[in-house]
Protein backbone atom coordinates (compact mmCIF):
# COMPACT_ATOMS: atom_id res chain seq x y z
CA UNK A 1 0.00 0.00 0.00
CA UNK A 2 1.26 3.44 -0.86
CA UNK A 3 1.88 6.11 1.74
CA UNK A 4 0.72 9.30 0.04
CA UNK A 5 1.32 12.80 1.27
CA UNK A 6 -1.71 15.07 0.91
CA UNK A 7 -0.37 18.65 0.65
CA UNK A 8 -3.01 19.74 3.18
CA UNK A 9 -3.39 16.75 5.55
CA UNK A 10 0.02 15.10 5.48
CA UNK A 11 0.91 11.44 4.98
CA UNK A 12 -2.02 9.04 4.84
CA UNK A 13 -2.66 5.48 3.66
CA UNK A 14 -3.55 4.87 0.03
CA UNK A 15 -7.05 3.68 0.98
CA UNK A 16 -8.02 7.27 1.85
CA UNK A 17 -7.37 8.40 -1.72
CA UNK A 18 -8.80 7.84 -5.13
CA UNK A 19 -6.70 7.89 -8.27
CA UNK A 20 -7.21 10.40 -11.05
CA UNK A 21 -4.74 9.30 -13.72
CA UNK A 22 -2.13 11.26 -15.62
CA UNK A 23 -1.75 14.93 -14.62
CA UNK A 24 -1.16 17.90 -16.88
CA UNK A 25 -3.75 17.10 -19.55
CA UNK A 26 -5.45 20.42 -20.17
CA UNK A 27 -8.88 20.40 -21.78
CA UNK A 28 -8.54 22.10 -25.19
CA UNK A 29 -9.85 25.65 -25.07
CA UNK A 30 -11.83 25.29 -28.29
CA UNK A 31 -12.81 21.62 -28.91
CA UNK A 32 -14.74 22.53 -32.06
CA UNK A 33 -11.50 23.65 -33.69
CA UNK A 34 -9.86 20.22 -33.27
CA UNK A 35 -9.75 17.36 -35.73
CA UNK A 36 -11.23 14.03 -34.59
CA UNK A 37 -7.68 12.69 -34.18
CA UNK A 38 -6.65 15.61 -31.95
CA UNK A 39 -9.80 15.22 -29.87
CA UNK A 40 -9.18 11.46 -29.56
CA UNK A 41 -5.62 12.16 -28.46
CA UNK A 42 -6.89 14.44 -25.67
CA UNK A 43 -9.66 12.08 -24.68
CA UNK A 44 -8.00 8.66 -24.80
CA UNK A 45 -4.26 8.64 -25.46
CA UNK A 46 -1.98 8.59 -22.43
CA UNK A 47 1.79 8.63 -22.07
CA UNK A 48 1.69 5.67 -19.63
CA UNK A 49 5.45 5.86 -18.97
CA UNK A 50 7.62 3.25 -17.37
CA UNK A 51 9.31 5.42 -14.74
CA UNK A 52 8.55 8.94 -13.49
CA UNK A 53 4.84 9.77 -13.71
CA UNK A 54 2.97 12.92 -12.68
CA UNK A 55 -0.50 11.92 -11.64
CA UNK A 56 -3.61 13.18 -9.87
CA UNK A 57 -4.92 11.93 -6.57
CA UNK A 58 -8.00 12.98 -4.63
CA UNK A 59 -8.07 12.83 -0.84
CA UNK A 60 -11.54 11.28 -1.06
CA UNK A 61 -11.81 10.27 2.60
CA UNK A 62 -10.07 13.36 3.94
CA UNK A 63 -10.13 16.94 2.74
CA UNK A 64 -11.56 15.84 -0.66
CA UNK A 65 -9.11 18.03 -2.55
CA UNK A 66 -7.23 17.12 -5.73
CA UNK A 67 -3.46 17.36 -5.85
CA UNK A 68 -0.54 16.15 -7.89
CA UNK A 69 1.94 13.39 -7.07
CA UNK A 70 5.16 12.45 -8.79
CA UNK A 71 5.63 8.70 -8.52
CA UNK A 72 7.83 6.11 -10.20
CA UNK A 73 5.62 3.51 -11.89
CA UNK A 74 8.22 0.75 -11.51
CA UNK A 75 9.50 1.21 -7.96
CA UNK A 76 6.27 2.97 -6.83
CA UNK A 77 8.48 5.43 -4.90
CA UNK A 78 6.81 8.81 -4.47
CA UNK A 79 9.19 11.73 -4.91
CA UNK A 80 6.75 14.47 -3.95
CA UNK A 81 3.26 15.90 -3.80
CA UNK A 82 2.22 19.32 -5.01
CA UNK A 83 -0.80 21.58 -4.90
CA UNK A 84 -2.46 22.40 -8.19
CA UNK A 85 -2.89 25.84 -9.58
CA UNK A 86 -5.25 26.71 -12.39
CA UNK A 87 -7.47 23.63 -12.10
CA UNK A 88 -6.84 19.94 -11.70
CA UNK A 89 -4.67 19.68 -14.82
CA UNK A 90 -2.98 23.04 -14.43
CA UNK A 91 0.37 21.74 -13.20
CA UNK A 92 2.26 22.51 -10.02
CA UNK A 93 2.71 25.83 -8.31
CA UNK B 1 8.91 -32.48 -34.34
CA UNK B 2 8.47 -35.86 -32.73
CA UNK B 3 4.76 -36.46 -32.19
CA UNK B 4 3.65 -36.94 -28.61
CA UNK B 5 1.42 -40.00 -28.11
CA UNK B 6 0.66 -42.79 -25.66
CA UNK B 7 3.14 -44.87 -27.64
CA UNK B 8 5.90 -42.26 -27.20
CA UNK B 9 5.24 -42.25 -23.46
CA UNK B 10 5.78 -45.99 -23.29
CA UNK B 11 8.83 -45.89 -25.54
CA UNK B 12 10.48 -43.15 -23.46
CA UNK B 13 9.57 -44.92 -20.25
CA UNK B 14 11.55 -47.94 -21.49
CA UNK B 15 14.61 -45.71 -21.95
CA UNK B 16 14.06 -44.22 -18.47
CA UNK B 17 12.85 -40.92 -19.94
CA UNK B 18 16.42 -39.94 -20.81
CA UNK B 19 15.84 -39.34 -24.52
CA UNK B 20 13.10 -36.70 -24.60
CA UNK B 21 14.03 -33.95 -27.02
CA UNK B 22 13.70 -30.27 -26.20
CA UNK B 23 10.22 -28.95 -27.07
CA UNK B 24 11.63 -26.14 -29.20
CA UNK B 25 15.07 -25.09 -30.47
CA UNK B 26 17.06 -22.15 -29.10
CA UNK B 27 18.44 -20.70 -32.32
CA UNK B 28 20.67 -17.66 -32.67
CA UNK B 29 18.73 -14.87 -34.36
CA UNK B 30 19.13 -14.55 -38.12
CA UNK B 31 19.79 -11.04 -39.45
CA UNK B 32 16.61 -10.93 -41.50
CA UNK B 33 13.08 -12.26 -41.19
CA UNK B 34 9.81 -11.88 -43.09
CA UNK B 35 7.96 -11.11 -39.87
CA UNK B 36 9.20 -10.34 -36.36
CA UNK B 37 6.83 -10.82 -33.46
CA UNK B 38 7.85 -8.86 -30.36
CA UNK B 39 6.68 -10.68 -27.25
CA UNK B 40 6.72 -14.43 -26.61
CA UNK B 41 3.55 -14.71 -24.57
CA UNK B 42 0.60 -16.84 -25.59
CA UNK B 43 -0.78 -14.27 -28.03
CA UNK B 44 2.58 -13.71 -29.73
CA UNK B 45 3.33 -17.41 -30.03
CA UNK B 46 -0.17 -18.09 -31.35
CA UNK B 47 0.32 -15.33 -33.92
CA UNK B 48 3.58 -16.92 -35.10
CA UNK B 49 1.99 -20.37 -35.21
CA UNK B 50 -0.96 -19.24 -37.34
CA UNK B 51 1.31 -17.15 -39.59
CA UNK B 52 3.19 -20.34 -40.38
CA UNK B 53 0.21 -22.68 -40.45
CA UNK B 54 -2.53 -20.61 -42.12
CA UNK B 55 -0.49 -18.21 -44.25
CA UNK B 56 2.67 -20.18 -45.06
CA UNK B 57 4.93 -17.45 -43.63
CA UNK B 58 7.61 -19.45 -41.84
CA UNK B 59 10.58 -17.11 -41.79
CA UNK B 60 9.34 -15.66 -38.52
CA UNK B 61 11.07 -14.75 -35.25
CA UNK B 62 9.39 -14.42 -31.87
CA UNK B 63 11.50 -12.22 -29.58
CA UNK B 64 11.01 -12.67 -25.85
CA UNK B 65 12.90 -10.59 -23.31
CA UNK B 66 12.47 -13.20 -20.55
CA UNK B 67 11.59 -16.82 -21.07
CA UNK B 68 8.58 -18.58 -22.59
CA UNK B 69 5.78 -18.88 -20.05
CA UNK B 70 7.41 -16.41 -17.65
CA UNK B 71 5.02 -13.52 -18.12
CA UNK B 72 1.28 -13.02 -17.88
CA UNK B 73 0.59 -16.18 -19.89
CA UNK B 74 1.94 -18.27 -17.03
CA UNK B 75 0.45 -16.06 -14.31
CA UNK B 76 -3.26 -15.71 -14.90
CA UNK B 77 -6.42 -17.33 -13.62
CA UNK B 78 -6.86 -19.31 -16.87
CA UNK B 79 -10.57 -18.71 -17.38
CA UNK B 80 -11.88 -19.27 -20.90
CA UNK B 81 -15.37 -18.06 -21.86
CA UNK B 82 -17.08 -16.25 -24.72
CA UNK B 83 -20.21 -14.80 -23.11
CA UNK B 84 -19.55 -11.15 -23.95
CA UNK B 85 -22.43 -8.76 -24.51
CA UNK B 86 -21.62 -6.95 -27.74
CA UNK B 87 -21.62 -8.75 -31.05
CA UNK B 88 -18.10 -7.61 -32.02
CA UNK B 89 -16.61 -8.96 -28.79
CA UNK B 90 -18.66 -12.12 -28.57
CA UNK B 91 -17.81 -13.17 -32.13
CA UNK B 92 -14.08 -12.67 -31.48
CA UNK B 93 -14.14 -14.63 -28.22
CA UNK B 94 -16.39 -17.32 -29.68
CA UNK B 95 -13.97 -17.78 -32.57
CA UNK B 96 -11.33 -18.34 -29.94
CA UNK B 97 -13.57 -20.77 -28.05
CA UNK B 98 -13.97 -22.90 -31.18
CA UNK B 99 -10.19 -23.01 -31.60
CA UNK B 100 -9.78 -23.98 -27.92
CA UNK B 101 -12.13 -26.92 -28.48
CA UNK B 102 -9.67 -28.52 -30.91
CA UNK B 103 -6.44 -26.99 -29.68
CA UNK B 104 -4.83 -29.97 -27.92
CA UNK B 105 -5.21 -32.10 -31.07
CA UNK B 106 -4.13 -29.27 -33.35
CA UNK B 107 -0.95 -28.56 -31.38
CA UNK B 108 -0.33 -32.20 -30.41
CA UNK B 109 0.07 -30.85 -26.89
CA UNK B 110 -2.35 -31.31 -24.02
CA UNK B 111 -3.43 -27.81 -22.99
CA UNK B 112 -5.81 -29.39 -20.46
CA UNK B 113 -8.77 -27.40 -21.73
CA UNK B 114 -11.56 -28.30 -19.34
CA UNK B 115 -15.08 -27.14 -20.21
CA UNK B 116 -16.32 -27.19 -16.65
CA UNK B 117 -18.66 -24.21 -17.02
CA UNK B 118 -18.49 -20.65 -15.80
CA UNK B 119 -21.09 -19.06 -13.53
CA UNK B 120 -21.36 -15.25 -13.52
CA UNK B 121 -23.32 -14.44 -10.39
CA UNK B 122 -25.98 -11.77 -9.99
CA UNK B 123 -26.61 -10.20 -6.59
CA UNK B 124 -29.18 -7.52 -7.33
CA UNK B 125 -32.27 -7.21 -9.50
CA UNK B 126 -30.33 -5.04 -11.92
CA UNK B 127 -27.57 -7.67 -12.08
CA UNK B 128 -30.22 -10.23 -13.03
CA UNK B 129 -31.71 -7.98 -15.71
CA UNK B 130 -28.23 -7.46 -17.18
CA UNK B 131 -27.59 -11.20 -17.03
CA UNK B 132 -30.84 -11.99 -18.87
CA UNK B 133 -30.02 -9.40 -21.50
CA UNK B 134 -26.52 -10.79 -21.98
CA UNK B 135 -27.72 -14.40 -22.12
CA UNK B 136 -30.24 -13.44 -24.81
CA UNK B 137 -27.56 -11.54 -26.73
CA UNK B 138 -25.23 -14.57 -26.50
CA UNK B 139 -27.90 -16.96 -27.79
CA UNK B 140 -28.68 -14.67 -30.72
CA UNK B 141 -24.97 -14.88 -31.59
CA UNK B 142 -25.00 -18.68 -31.39
CA UNK B 143 -23.18 -18.84 -28.06
CA UNK B 144 -24.45 -21.22 -25.40
CA UNK B 145 -25.76 -19.43 -22.35
CA UNK B 146 -28.49 -19.93 -19.80
CA UNK B 147 -29.89 -18.24 -16.73
CA UNK B 148 -29.94 -20.25 -13.51
CA UNK B 149 -31.52 -19.36 -10.17
CA UNK B 150 -30.08 -19.45 -6.65
CA UNK B 151 -31.54 -22.87 -5.90
CA UNK B 152 -29.91 -24.40 -8.98
CA UNK B 153 -26.61 -22.75 -8.03
CA UNK B 154 -26.81 -24.14 -4.50
CA UNK B 155 -27.34 -27.66 -5.86
CA UNK B 156 -24.59 -27.43 -8.47
CA UNK B 157 -21.92 -25.78 -6.31
CA UNK B 158 -21.47 -27.19 -2.81
CA UNK B 159 -20.37 -24.71 -0.14
CA UNK B 160 -21.38 -21.57 -2.03
CA UNK B 161 -23.38 -19.29 0.23
CA UNK B 162 -26.83 -18.91 -1.34
CA UNK B 163 -28.46 -17.78 1.90
CA UNK B 164 -30.85 -14.86 1.38
CA UNK B 165 -29.35 -13.38 4.55
CA UNK B 166 -25.93 -12.85 2.97
CA UNK B 167 -24.66 -9.29 2.74
CA UNK B 168 -24.82 -9.60 -1.05
CA UNK B 169 -27.33 -12.43 -1.59
CA UNK B 170 -26.92 -14.54 -4.73
CA UNK B 171 -30.09 -14.22 -6.81
CA UNK B 172 -28.98 -16.19 -9.84
CA UNK B 173 -26.31 -16.41 -12.50
CA UNK B 174 -25.56 -16.81 -16.14
CA UNK B 175 -24.01 -20.16 -16.98
CA UNK B 176 -21.92 -20.92 -20.02
CA UNK B 177 -21.36 -24.67 -19.97
CA UNK B 178 -18.77 -24.69 -22.77
CA UNK B 179 -16.63 -22.24 -20.82
CA UNK B 180 -13.93 -23.40 -18.41
CA UNK B 181 -10.22 -23.30 -17.80
CA UNK B 182 -7.00 -24.39 -19.53
CA UNK B 183 -3.47 -25.02 -18.33
CA UNK B 184 -1.78 -21.69 -19.03
CA UNK B 185 1.85 -22.87 -19.19
CA UNK B 186 0.85 -25.68 -21.52
CA UNK B 187 -0.74 -23.14 -23.86
CA UNK B 188 2.53 -21.21 -24.11
CA UNK B 189 4.64 -24.35 -24.44
CA UNK B 190 2.26 -26.00 -26.90
CA UNK B 191 2.17 -22.98 -29.22
CA UNK B 192 5.96 -22.54 -28.91
CA UNK B 193 6.61 -26.17 -29.82
CA UNK B 194 4.14 -26.21 -32.70
CA UNK B 195 5.39 -22.88 -34.11
CA UNK B 196 9.00 -24.06 -33.82
CA UNK B 197 8.14 -27.23 -35.71
CA UNK B 198 6.88 -25.09 -38.60
CA UNK B 199 10.20 -23.20 -38.73
CA UNK B 200 9.55 -20.23 -36.44
CA UNK B 201 12.63 -19.08 -34.47
CA UNK B 202 11.79 -18.53 -30.81
CA UNK B 203 14.48 -16.32 -29.34
CA UNK B 204 14.43 -15.96 -25.58
CA UNK B 205 16.47 -13.48 -23.51
CA UNK B 206 16.24 -10.98 -26.36
CA UNK B 207 14.83 -7.59 -25.45
CA UNK B 208 13.73 -5.11 -28.09
CA UNK B 209 15.26 -1.68 -27.44
CA UNK B 210 14.23 0.19 -30.57
CA UNK B 211 12.02 0.04 -33.65
CA UNK B 212 13.86 0.91 -36.85
CA UNK B 213 11.91 2.95 -39.40
CA UNK B 214 12.64 4.25 -42.91
CA UNK B 215 10.31 6.73 -44.63
CA UNK B 216 7.36 5.96 -42.39
CA UNK B 217 7.78 2.20 -42.70
CA UNK B 218 9.19 -0.24 -40.23
CA UNK B 219 12.38 -2.00 -41.33
CA UNK B 220 13.45 -3.90 -38.26
CA UNK B 221 14.10 -3.85 -34.53
CA UNK B 222 17.10 -3.15 -32.36
CA UNK B 223 17.57 -5.77 -29.69
CA UNK B 224 20.00 -6.75 -26.97
CA UNK B 225 21.21 -9.37 -29.48
CA UNK B 226 21.78 -6.98 -32.36
CA UNK B 227 19.66 -5.34 -35.05
CA UNK B 228 17.24 -7.66 -36.84
CA UNK B 229 15.62 -6.62 -40.09
CA UNK B 230 12.07 -7.37 -41.22
CA UNK B 231 9.48 -5.61 -43.41
CA UNK B 232 6.75 -6.45 -40.91
CA UNK B 233 6.81 -6.25 -37.12
CA UNK B 234 3.94 -7.29 -34.84
CA UNK B 235 4.08 -6.01 -31.26
CA UNK B 236 2.35 -8.21 -28.67
CA UNK B 237 3.75 -7.11 -25.33
CA UNK B 238 0.72 -6.61 -23.05
CA UNK B 239 1.66 -4.27 -20.18
CA UNK B 240 4.63 -2.79 -22.04
CA UNK B 241 2.63 -1.75 -25.12
CA UNK B 242 3.06 1.97 -24.42
CA UNK B 243 6.82 1.53 -24.01
CA UNK B 244 7.10 -0.08 -27.45
CA UNK B 245 4.68 2.45 -28.97
CA UNK B 246 6.91 5.28 -27.75
CA UNK B 247 9.86 3.67 -29.57
CA UNK B 248 7.85 3.99 -32.79
CA UNK B 249 6.66 7.54 -32.06
CA UNK B 250 3.08 6.45 -31.38
CA UNK B 251 0.70 7.15 -28.52
CA UNK B 252 -1.80 4.54 -27.39
CA UNK B 253 -5.07 4.76 -25.45
CA UNK B 254 -3.88 2.23 -22.88
CA UNK B 255 -2.75 2.43 -19.28
CA UNK B 256 -0.80 -0.26 -17.47
CA UNK B 257 -1.97 -1.54 -14.11
CA UNK B 258 -0.97 -4.37 -11.79
CA UNK B 259 -3.51 -7.21 -11.63
CA UNK B 260 -3.09 -9.55 -8.72
CA UNK B 261 -3.85 -13.24 -8.62
CA UNK B 262 -3.55 -15.87 -5.92
CA UNK B 263 -3.10 -19.60 -5.55
CA UNK B 264 -3.96 -21.41 -2.34
CA UNK B 265 -2.47 -24.48 -0.74
CA UNK B 266 -3.75 -27.64 -2.50
CA UNK B 267 -7.08 -28.99 -1.26
CA UNK B 268 -9.16 -32.07 -1.99
CA UNK B 269 -11.60 -31.50 -4.86
CA UNK B 270 -14.12 -28.94 -3.64
CA UNK B 271 -15.06 -26.76 -6.64
CA UNK B 272 -15.60 -28.33 -10.07
CA UNK B 273 -16.59 -25.21 -11.98
CA UNK B 274 -15.64 -21.54 -12.27
CA UNK B 275 -17.46 -18.89 -10.22
CA UNK B 276 -17.22 -15.20 -10.99
CA UNK B 277 -18.97 -12.29 -9.37
CA UNK B 278 -19.01 -8.78 -10.69
CA UNK B 279 -20.75 -7.28 -7.67
CA UNK B 280 -18.48 -8.59 -4.90
CA UNK B 281 -15.69 -8.63 -7.50
CA UNK B 282 -13.81 -11.89 -7.38
CA UNK B 283 -13.43 -15.08 -9.34
CA UNK B 284 -12.35 -18.55 -8.33
CA UNK B 285 -11.75 -22.02 -9.68
CA UNK B 286 -9.79 -25.06 -8.56
CA UNK B 287 -6.82 -26.33 -10.52
CA UNK B 288 -6.25 -30.01 -11.21
CA UNK B 289 -3.50 -29.91 -8.58
CA UNK B 290 -6.14 -28.87 -6.04
CA UNK B 291 -5.14 -25.25 -5.58
CA UNK B 292 -7.80 -22.58 -5.51
CA UNK B 293 -6.99 -20.05 -8.23
CA UNK B 294 -8.29 -16.62 -7.30
CA UNK B 295 -8.39 -13.22 -8.94
CA UNK B 296 -10.16 -9.90 -8.72
CA UNK B 297 -9.66 -6.33 -9.90
CA UNK B 298 -6.69 -4.21 -10.83
CA UNK B 299 -4.85 -1.80 -8.60
CA UNK B 300 -6.15 1.68 -9.41
CA UNK B 301 -2.83 3.36 -10.17
CA UNK B 302 -0.61 3.05 -13.22
CA UNK B 303 2.13 0.58 -12.44
CA UNK B 304 4.81 -1.56 -14.03
CA UNK B 305 6.12 -3.05 -10.77
CA UNK B 306 4.89 -6.63 -10.77
CA UNK B 307 3.12 -6.45 -7.44
CA UNK B 308 0.04 -4.73 -6.04
CA UNK B 309 -1.24 -3.08 -2.90
CA UNK B 310 -2.27 -5.03 0.16
CA UNK B 311 -5.74 -3.51 0.34
CA UNK B 312 -6.47 -4.95 -3.11
CA UNK B 313 -5.37 -8.35 -1.81
CA UNK B 314 -7.67 -7.90 1.17
CA UNK B 315 -10.59 -6.90 -1.05
CA UNK B 316 -10.11 -10.02 -3.18
CA UNK B 317 -10.17 -12.29 -0.15
CA UNK B 318 -13.26 -10.56 1.23
CA UNK B 319 -15.06 -11.25 -2.03
CA UNK B 320 -14.13 -14.93 -2.06
CA UNK B 321 -15.07 -15.44 1.59
CA UNK B 322 -18.38 -13.68 0.97
CA UNK B 323 -19.14 -16.28 -1.70
CA UNK B 324 -17.51 -19.27 0.01
CA UNK B 325 -17.35 -18.79 3.81
CA UNK B 326 -15.85 -22.31 4.03
CA UNK B 327 -12.61 -21.03 2.44
CA UNK B 328 -11.93 -18.56 5.26
CA UNK B 329 -9.19 -20.74 6.77
CA UNK B 330 -7.52 -21.71 3.51
CA UNK B 331 -3.99 -20.34 3.29
CA UNK B 332 -2.62 -18.69 0.18
CA UNK B 333 0.51 -20.23 -1.29
CA UNK B 334 1.47 -17.64 -3.91
CA UNK B 335 0.51 -14.12 -4.93
CA UNK B 336 1.69 -12.18 -7.93
CA UNK B 337 0.90 -9.06 -9.91
CA UNK B 338 0.94 -9.12 -13.69
CA UNK B 339 0.94 -5.90 -15.67
CA UNK B 340 -2.16 -5.49 -17.81
CA UNK B 341 -2.75 -2.78 -20.39
CA UNK B 342 -6.27 -1.48 -20.09
CA UNK B 343 -8.20 0.27 -22.88
CA UNK B 344 -10.89 2.86 -22.21
CA UNK B 345 -13.57 0.47 -23.54
CA UNK B 346 -12.08 -2.72 -22.02
CA UNK B 347 -11.62 -4.18 -25.48
CA UNK B 348 -8.36 -5.01 -27.23
CA UNK B 349 -6.56 -3.27 -30.06
CA UNK B 350 -5.62 -5.63 -32.92
CA UNK B 351 -4.62 -3.21 -35.56
CA UNK B 352 -2.42 -1.71 -38.21
CA UNK B 353 -0.74 1.53 -37.15
CA UNK B 354 0.19 4.79 -38.90
CA UNK B 355 3.68 3.25 -39.36
CA UNK B 356 3.66 0.97 -42.41
CA UNK B 357 4.38 -2.68 -41.62
CA UNK B 358 4.01 -2.12 -37.88
CA UNK B 359 1.10 -3.85 -36.19
CA UNK B 360 -0.04 -3.59 -32.59
CA UNK B 361 -1.87 -6.15 -30.55
CA UNK B 362 -2.57 -4.87 -27.06
CA UNK B 363 -5.15 -3.54 -24.64
CA UNK B 364 -6.49 -6.93 -23.54
CA UNK B 365 -6.64 -5.63 -20.01
CA UNK B 366 -7.55 -8.26 -17.47
CA UNK B 367 -9.06 -10.84 -19.80
CA UNK B 368 -6.70 -11.79 -22.60
CA UNK B 369 -5.93 -15.41 -21.82
CA UNK B 370 -9.29 -16.72 -23.04
CA UNK B 371 -8.67 -15.16 -26.44
CA UNK B 372 -5.16 -16.58 -26.97
CA UNK B 373 -5.80 -18.83 -30.00
CA UNK B 374 -8.39 -16.60 -31.67
CA UNK B 375 -6.42 -13.41 -31.17
CA UNK B 376 -3.30 -14.99 -32.64
CA UNK B 377 -5.38 -16.24 -35.55
CA UNK B 378 -6.79 -12.81 -36.45
CA UNK B 379 -3.50 -11.01 -35.81
CA UNK B 380 -1.69 -13.45 -38.12
CA UNK B 381 -4.30 -12.65 -40.78
CA UNK B 382 -3.86 -8.90 -40.21
CA UNK B 383 -0.08 -9.14 -40.61
CA UNK B 384 -0.08 -11.58 -43.54
CA UNK B 385 -2.73 -9.73 -45.58
CA UNK B 386 -1.88 -6.22 -44.32
CA UNK B 387 -5.57 -5.73 -43.51
CA UNK B 388 -7.70 -6.89 -40.60
CA UNK B 389 -9.92 -9.95 -40.72
CA UNK B 390 -13.61 -9.06 -40.38
CA UNK B 391 -13.51 -10.45 -36.83
CA UNK B 392 -10.89 -7.92 -35.68
CA UNK B 393 -11.77 -4.99 -37.96
CA UNK B 394 -13.92 -3.42 -35.19
CA UNK B 395 -10.89 -3.60 -32.87
CA UNK B 396 -8.88 -1.16 -34.95
CA UNK B 397 -6.93 1.67 -33.36
CA UNK B 398 -9.09 4.02 -35.45
CA UNK B 399 -12.13 3.35 -33.29
CA UNK B 400 -10.87 5.87 -30.76
CA UNK B 401 -10.98 8.55 -33.43
CA UNK B 402 -14.30 7.54 -35.00
CA UNK B 403 -15.88 6.98 -31.59
CA UNK B 404 -17.04 3.45 -32.44
CA UNK B 405 -15.97 2.03 -29.08
CA UNK B 406 -17.04 -1.45 -28.00
CA UNK B 407 -18.08 -0.79 -24.47
CA UNK B 408 -17.52 -4.03 -22.63
CA UNK B 409 -16.81 -2.36 -19.29
CA UNK B 410 -19.21 -3.97 -16.88
CA UNK B 411 -21.21 -5.40 -19.74
CA UNK B 412 -18.79 -8.26 -20.20
CA UNK B 413 -20.13 -10.29 -17.31
CA UNK B 414 -17.33 -9.39 -14.99
CA UNK B 415 -14.74 -7.44 -13.60
CA UNK B 416 -12.32 -5.50 -15.68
Amino acid sequence: MLLIECPWCGERAETEFSYGGEAGIARPADPDALTDAEWADYLFNRSNPRGAHRELWNHAQGCRRWFGVERDTVTYRISGSYRLSGGAHGGGD
Amino acid sequence: MKKYSAFSLVRHALSHNRKWREAWRSPDPKREYDVIIVGGGGHGLATAYYLAKEHGIRNVAVLEKGWIGGGNTGRNTTIVRSNYLWTEASLLYEHSMKLWEGLSQDLNYNVMFSQRGVYNLGHTLQDMRDIERRVNANRLNGIDAEVVNAEQIGKAIPFINTSPDARYPILGASLQRRAGVARHDAVAWGFARAADALGVDIIEQCEVTGIVRDNGRVSGVETTRGTLRAPKVGVVVAGNASVLATMAGLRLPVESHPLQAFVSEPLKPVLDTVVMSNAVHGYISQSDKGELVIGAGIDAYNGYGQRGSFHTTEHTMQAIIELFPVFSRVRMLRQWGGIVDVCPDACPIISKTPVGGLYFHCGWGTGGFKATPGSGWVFAHTIAQDRPHELNAPFDLERFTTGALIDEHGAAAVAH
